[in-house]
């Protein structure tokens, strides 16, 4: 049985231009123990999605899905409370900046030991060891001492582990991670998304990466979800997406990538993801897409095999790709 | 070319006046004490036209008489007269005058001295900032109300010098508040690069610095004029503000004073009067804070 | 081989920090000992963590703020020989910055125009009408609609906001642009467009680029050569190529391995670096890298060592494998 199940989560805020639909249909089913990372540029909804499972939106979103079920229980038949009981405990998040995420008024260990008092119950003082324990684990040298530092007295690397820490203190069984790395240099970071991947082993936890960087995912993901201006389209497992990418998005954004060029310029994709005021309409990528034809132009594209393009690339080659948009374009 | 990108350019303006007209507009309360304001300047501006009387023509047949809707109230003296026999309305609307004219004065000179005097500390740090805050500290010590007495003191009452004094209590808040956004300014990205491209610390701190302060000082000025109005009336109720027979609205409570009980409108009218005024003025400020607010704006 | 635009050699900048009243000023040293030269039309990246010294370096090279040590010249110019106002001026002229954070780079007050108008107002004697045809050619070329003219930066986006910070560094038409992480801040559509714009620029201009970056995969697209810090002193530098086919200081060769590469052939097996950057106010003595090195010796520990060259590249390691 799956762990958590979103079928169709639809996100909208009111705005003083209007409803914007910031998440437009996204799907996102896995199971105990999964990786799954969630890529996108900035405005794709990448964040919004999995706040709105976490019930962290302000009141002008507006949220529906057809289902959203956690751990055999139905999110959304569920009261606040029983929500804030999940929260934190059996589904927890982490956050881009860790120097803000952690309250700059307390100790370190004041927080840690907060957050067990808050769902295990019981004294601040007598989850002491745990929290000792757990600063241990993420690798955190000497914890005791540590336990009566302040957040700044911290680097940022320090300050990501504490809030893993803290995460991870009642051993949740689906952890968030948006965008934990971005802030951090490139040592810490590979020392950050080794210290997740170990702990999601350990734990058995499900984790969400959610990233846009596409080597992040390349190294630690099972199955990637590429979201486009809010919606979600392409699903697959990671080694698939980076080797064939169905969604003519995916690959732009691929080749476009430096590493990925031989030549001196790279492979741009012309344009801006649309913002609130100038969404196409058809397939939201048509004006940025090189294999557009009009029928993307004026319809709204099938999910096809997780893809949702009207004439997904197949395969590696180009030329079966050509085959398929011509043949779409005779039909 | 010219034409056409400075036809772009007033749509740019427009636009960003009816983004701030959004945001204002918002607030009811705002547009409430907007539209009193604009009624206390109307009555300001066309005070010969609209008042009934002169305001120091004593009719002293008619000395103490109510306000038309008490009884013994006369239609012709809308709002009473006083012990002289003179219009009580004819010298509010007179008083208005005086009023804004001191709020104004007094803004003007705070901000201007203020903001001079803070963008200089902010920018150069070190001793000459020490020097600044340290003088304005000493200012701010001291209550207001009673540093503004001493100064009139020694300049000698009247109007002019009260106003004069009240802008100098008035300053250090100015000093302060530019000086904090110049602060938090000054290392931002785009300052770095006019001074990469050359700019002088002049046009650095009117160019490109002091047009991102300008929010909060706004903000500030117009708290600052009703305030200003409420001091110039209680320096000229203590008698060192605005002298007799001037209709200045502290002036007109203090000449009435002894008449508290036998004529309360005397008091009570000018005590509206400037009531209204500071709540109109300070409803406007909040709005205006919403509206100039970046934090507020979700663009 | 002509005069480079660029001759840096051992520039140091330390800064006093207050400690309180009475107690000597503790003192960082945000740079110790950068030399280099960059020539027109090349592509010099300056890689490291944070609190390396690379803005610090960006800061001296653009003459914001003076080195304490070493010295430098620009176009063949001398820096700290130049006394007069006039002549920094002239030399201010021929460097120019763009920085990281477009939201934070454009005065929010100001209208594009404005922005791009102003080193030509403070630099030039052109008339208003010279001025807008200038700028107006230089959104051309980067980019940017002339209706764009009056709009205010909050308008834009990420990547047009760069476009416009770069249409600010050019429109002096400098020969050395410092680009400090212009492109981190950007998606990774966006990133391309303006890495392209940036070399396609660089050849018609033939300019030369200081390009400042942490990211190793954008470093090896755009530069010619590399120069790797730690904690202020440069450890490693050479061609980019020869670097990165075989990185000599293990800094380099961990900060290779922990970069997250999309194809798998090309992944190195990772070097943990175990903890963090020390502080800068208290280095370590010796080799300022061995705390965290695997292969560090006892000669690491007491000596500082050398830069020695090996054909091109030069490595301040001991252990450096030939």
């Amino acid at each position: 049985m799956s762990l958590l199940e979103i079928r169709n989560l639809v996100v909208e805020f009111a705005t003083a231009h209007g409803v914007f639909r910031a998440v437009d249909g996204v799907n996102l089913e896995l199971a105990k123990g999964d990786i799954v990372a969630v890529v996108g540029e900035s405005g794709s909804g990448k964040s919004v999605a999995m706040l709105a499972l976490m019930g962290l939106l302000p009141w002008t979103a507006n949220i529906s899905a057809d289902v959203m079920r956690f751990d055999g229980q139905d999110m959304l038949a569920m009261s606040n409370a029983q929500r804030r009981q999940i929260i934190g405990k059996d589904i927890s998040m982490i956050f881009q900046e860790p120097m803000t995420s952690l309250n700059p008024c307390f100790t370190v260990g004041y927080q840690i030991t907060e957050v067990l008092r808050q769902h295990l119950g019981g004294r601040r003082r007598s989850h002491q060891a745990r929290a000792i324990e757990l600063l241990q684990q993420v690798g955190i040298p000497a914890p005791e001492s540590r336990l009566r530092a302040y957040p700044h007295q911290l680097s940022g690397g320090m300050c990501q582990r504490v809030m893993i820490a803290m995460m991870i203190a009642c051993q949740p069984k689906l952890l968030i991670a948006d965008e934990p790395t971005t802030a951090l240099d490139v040592t810490i970071q590979a020392q950050i998304l080794d210290l997740l991947v170990d702990l999601q082993r350990q734990h058995g936890m499900a984790l969400v990466l959610i990233t846009h960087d596409m080597a992040v995912v390349a190294e630690t993901a099972d199955k990637v979800l590429v979201q486009y201006a809010g919606q979600q389209v392409e699903q697959k497992p990671v080694a698939e997406l980076f080797s064939q990418p169905g969604h003519p998005y995916t690959h732009a954004l691929l080749n476009a990538l430096p590493e990925r060029s031989s030549s001196r310029l790279l492979e741009a994709i012309p344009g801006v993801v649309p913002g609130q005021l100038d969404r196409p309409t058809g397939c939201l990528f048509n004006p940025r897409c090189q294999s557009a034809q009009a029928l993307c132009r004026t319809a709204e594209p099938p999910r096809q095999d997780g893809v949702l393009c009207h004439f997904p690339r197949v395969g590696d080659d180009t030329a079966s790709t050509q085959a398929v948009i011509e043949e779409g374009a005779s039909v | 070319m010219t034409a056409t990108s400075s036809t772009a350019n007033i749509s740019v303006r427009r636009q960003q006046w009816q983004e701030f007209w959004f945001y204002f507009s918002e607030s009811k309360t705002a547009v409430a004490g907007l539209v009193f304001l604009l009624l206390v300047i109307t009555l300001a501006l066309f005070a010969d036209i609209i008042s009934p009387h002169d305001p120091a023509e004593q009719y002293r047949q008619f000395a103490e008489i109510p306000p038309a809707w008490m009884e013994g109230g006369q239609i012709r003296f809308l709002f009473g007269t006083d012990y002289a026999g003179r219009d009580m309305l004819s010298r509010i609307i007179h008083g208005s005058r005086l009023s804004l004219v001191a709020g104004c004065i007094v803004v003007l000179l705070s901000l201007s001295i203020g903001t001079v005097l803070g963008l200089i500390a902010g920018y150069s740090r070190g001793w000459v900032e020490a020097i600044i805050m340290r003088v304005m500290d000493t200012i701010l010590s001291v209550p207001g109300l009673l540093m503004a007495l001493v100064l009139v003191a020694v300049l000698g009452p009247g109007l002019l010098n009260a106003m004069v004094a009240i802008a100098i209590t008035y300053t250090p808040y100015f000093v302060r508040l530019t000086r904090a956004s110049v602060i938090s300014e000054i290392n931002r990205d785009y300052v770095t690069a006019s001074r990469v491209a050359g700019a002088g610390p002049l046009r650095l701190m009117f160019v490109s610095v002091l047009p991102n302060c300008a929010a909060p000082l706004i903000v500030q000025a117009t708290l600052s004029f009703s305030t200003a109005i409420l001091d110039t009336a209680a320096l000229g109720f203590l008698g060192m503000g605005a002298q007799p027979p001037m209709p200045e609205w502290g002036t007109l409570i203090a000449e009435n004073r002894d008449l508290m009980l036998s004529a309360p409108w005397t008091v009570t009218l000018p005590g509206l009067a400037i009531l209204l005024a500071v709540l109109a003025i300070n409803l406007m400020g909040d709005g205006l804070r919403d509206a100039l607010d970046p934090k507020l704006k979700r663009s | 081989m002509t005069e480079p635009l660029i001759k840096a050699r051992d520039l140091h900048r330390h800064y006093p920090i207050k400690r309180g009243w009475l107690q000597p000023d503790q003192i960082l040293q945000a740079l110790g000992g950068a030399s280099f030269d960059l020539h027109a039309g090349r592509t010099l990246a300056v890689v490291g963590e944070s609190g390396c010294g690379k803005s610090t370096l960006a800061r001296l090279i653009t003459l914001i703020e003076q080195p304490t040590g070493g010295r430098f010249s620009l176009a063949g110019q001398d820096v700290s020989q130049i006394t007069t106002a006039a002549a920094k001026r002239q030399l201010r002229q021929l460097v120019q910055i763009v920085f990281q954070d477009p939201y934070g780079s454009l005065n929010p007050r100001q209208q594009i125009g404005t922005i791009l108008g102003e080193p030509l107002l403070i630099n030039t004697n052109m008339t208003t009408q010279q001025r807008r045809q200038e700028v107006l050619a230089m959104m051309g070329r980067v980019g940017l609609r002339p209706e764009h003219y009056h709009r205010y930066p909050h308008m834009f986006s990420g990547g047009q906001r760069q476009r416009i910070a770069i249409a600010r560094a050019l429109i002096l038409k400098p020969k050395i642009v410092v680009l400090d992480e212009p492109v981190s801040a950007l998606d990774v559509s966006i990133q391309a467009q303006v890495l392209n714009l940036l070399s396609e620029l660089q050849q018609e201009l033939d300019l030369a680029y200081l390009f400042i970056s942490h990211d190793l995969s954008v470093v090896r697209h755009i530069a010619d050569d590399v120069l790797v810090m730690y904690l202020g002193k440069p450890v490693e530098q050479g061609p980019c190529e020869q670097v990165f086919a075989q990185p000599r200081h293990p800094y380099t060769q961990a900060l290779l391995s922990a970069t997250p590469q999309t194809d798998p052939s090309r992944r190195m097996e990772r070097i943990k670096l175990v903890g963090e950057l020390p502080s800068p106010l208290d280095p370590p003595p010796g080799c300022t890298f061995h705390p965290r090195c695997q292969s560090a010796a006892l000669a690491c520990q007491q000596q500082v060592p050398a830069i020695r060259s090996y054909g091109d590249v030069q490595v301040a390691c001991f252990n450096a494998q030939n």
